[in-house]
């Protein structure tokens, strides 16, 4: 081995590893270069919604499942770290994790029955949680504040400096999002990540292999749904108020349609969809007007014309092309 | 090795498989044939655990496997082949062999989460052997191409490679050269019958005799879900009963 080839070794086979390092070294100096606050707080956003959708993504692309409740996952986030804090002035990172376990075993109560549901039903199911905890939220007012919602959540602090200006969120936001970002990288190209895909794609051969099926879909479901929580709690500190808009069937189909941009089971392609989705309003007005139907125009489309996704589908059909082409060369 | 018991199968009150009993010995190739729509398939996903029999018990050296879940059996040593390929269509042929590897692959979620070195090790050396194996059915040069642009004879021996990477102690084969033209069904006869010299025990559903008469050590044969006749090689093929359950469907040559 020349040097050379050493580098061209290294940067090949380190390459995801690379790519999140120079990620986390321009979130570093962004704030210092950008340093208008909402600009950073569209980003922080973005880091937010992120962490929700790779889990999304994760059980869309890996498992081949559904989901349009995710943002009922979200909300229980959110509430529960917003009513542990301020009704019971519980430290807010104690809140957080305890919702986070809390919302990972009703994850796993919905996923036993649920997750024997395939396509159609599977997707009502899950509306119907999403509908169910909407209604929740809404209507138990003595607790909940109902539809004016709940105020005065406090902020997170880490070593005593509280995390409540944009760039403190945003290094703990882009932080976290960074860190599910590895995970969610770490988790597909892992043998098991391997044995999710193949659930989605063939569940009799993948069980005749030794892969079991709904194990598998409930454990990807629960991991789904304890980021959503997480990435609600975020949502929650930073904006200290919080009400049930955020959290109807219409944000859980902004999520599907954040995870159908990216492409089924990218996880980079996740981060793709979650800016796209939350910048383009910034951009185009009428977006923002007829978001609802635009979200749902999007994701018919998509699924329609490349059912893995707009990034990958595109890159599969590429590859396909170049492939066939190789392989009736070779013929 | 495997023992069928009196395994019955209905699909909506009508009989794929009656009380059908035999038996594959150690290190032998078994034939399982029969016309079109005999239960032979339907023998094969009972035996994989993809269906699961109304009555009979399947014994696999000598434990009852009937009642395993699917999941379980390739952990014992069993794998099979799907008549019409069970391939996954948008992973690599590496990744579809991979897979394969199932059982000795990591299965701890948060170790997989972390990735650490100890996992990537066991990682490459899985990597390794799939390599292996598919370099074995002549097809490394395509290890990183989707399984869904293969030709179907390539796609065919994916699946073989799939089953076998693993090292299973009985393989079960549904029709493996249907469709295929004759240079690459002597390819898989010459790896099938590679296999059962290594002392492989094999059941293998297959319509093309010569196939069936070159590797087989007992030939069993199904029709209307009933077994009807089981025997060596010579004896099937002249046997009255066998000539008759194929006459006007399909013709014994050889
Ligand atoms: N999943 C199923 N549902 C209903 N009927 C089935 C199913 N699978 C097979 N059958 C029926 O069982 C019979 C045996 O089928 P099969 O085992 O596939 O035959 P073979 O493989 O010998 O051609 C056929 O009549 C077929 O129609
Ligand atoms: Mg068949």
């Amino acid at each position: 081995m020349t040097p050379r080839d050493r580098i061209r070794y290294f940067f090949s086979s380190h390459r995801t590893g690379l790519s999140v390092c120079l990620l986390a070294l321009f979130l570093l100096v962004y704030p210092a270069w950008v340093g208008n606050p909402y600009l950073l707080g569209i980003s922080n956003l973005i880091a937010v919604y992120l962490i929700a959708v790779i889990g999304l993504n994760l059980f869309i692309g890996y498992a081949g499942q559904i989901s349009l409740g995710h943002a009922a996952y979200l909300g229980l986030g959110a509430y529960g770290s917003a009513l542990l804090t301020v009704h019971l002035g519980i430290n807010p990172w104690l809140a957080m994790a305890a919702t986070a376990v809390a919302v990972g075993l009703t994850a796993f109560l919905v996923a036993i029955p649920t997750l024997r549901l395939s396509g159609h039903y599977l997707a009502m199911a899950t509306l119907g949680f999403n509908i169910v905890c909407y209604t929740v939220m809404m209507q138990w007012d003595r607790v909940t504040g109902g539809p004016s919602g709940l105020a005065g959540i406090p902020h997170l602090s880490l070593a005593g400096v509280a995390i409540d200006d944009e760039t403190r969120f945003h290094y703990l936001a882009w932080g976290a999002a960074i860190l599910v970002l590895t995970l969610g990288l770490n988790l597909a190209r892992s043998s098991l990540g391997l044995a999710l895909a193949a659930v989605a794609q063939n569940e009799t051969a993948a069980a005749s292999l030794g892969i079991q099926v709904h194990r598998a879909k409930i454990r990807i479901f629960v991991l789904s749904a304890v980021l959503a929580s997480v990435a609600g709690s975020l949502f929650a500190h930073c904006y200290t108020f919080i009400n049930p808009d955020s959290f109807t069937i219409f944000n859980s189909v902004e999520l599907v349609t954040m995870v159908v941009i990216g492409g089924l089971g990218s996880i980079w392609g996740s981060l793709f969809g979650a800016s796209l989705i939350i910048l383009l309003p910034e951009f185009l007005h009428f977006f923002e007007t007829f978001r609802d139907i635009i979200h749902g125009l999007i994701v018919v489309t998509v699924l329609i014309l490349l059912p893995q996704g707009l990034v990958s589908g595109l890159k599969d059909l590429l590859r396909m092309r170049l492939l066939r082409k190789a392989n009736n060369a070779r013929n | 090795m495997l023992e069928i018991d009196g395994i019955s199968k209905h699909f909506g009150g009508l009989p794929a498989l009656e009380e059908v009993s035999f038996r594959c010995r150690e290190g032998m190739t078994t034939a399982l044939i029969g016309p079109n729509g005999a239960g032979k398939s339907t023998l094969i996903n009972c035996i994989a655990g993809t269906l699961n029999p109304d009555a009979g018990a399947i014994r696999f050296t000598g434990r009852r496997i009937d009642d395993l879940p699917c999941h379980r059996r390739p952990y014992l040593g069993i794998a099979r082949t799907f008549q019409n390929l069970a391939l996954f269509p948008r992973l690599t042929v590496l990744e579809n062999v991979l897979a394969g590897l199932t059982p000795e692959a990591e299965q701890s979620f948060v170790k997989s989460l972390l990735r650490l070195p100890a996992t990537r090790h066991r990682e490459r050396l899985l990597r390794l052997k799939a390599m292996a194996m598919l370099d074995n059915f002549g097809l490394a040069d395509k290890a990183r191409w989707p399984a869904s642009v293969l030709s179907y004879g390539d796609k065919k021996r994916v699946e073989m490679a799939r089953a076998l990477v693993a090292g299973p102690r009985l393989l079960l084969l549904d029709e493996p050269v249907a469709g295929l033209n004759g240079a690459e069904t002597a390819r898989i006869a010459m790896e099938i019958r590679r296999l059962h010299g290594a002392g492989l025990t094999i059941l293998l559903v297959e319509h093309d005799m010569d196939l069936v008469m070159t590797v087989s050590d007992h030939v069993v044969v199904l029709d209307g879900g009933r077994l009807i006749a089981a025997g060596a090689p010579q004896e099937i093929r002249t046997n009255p009963r066998v000539i008759e359950a194929y006459l006007g469907r399909m013709s014994v040559t050889a």
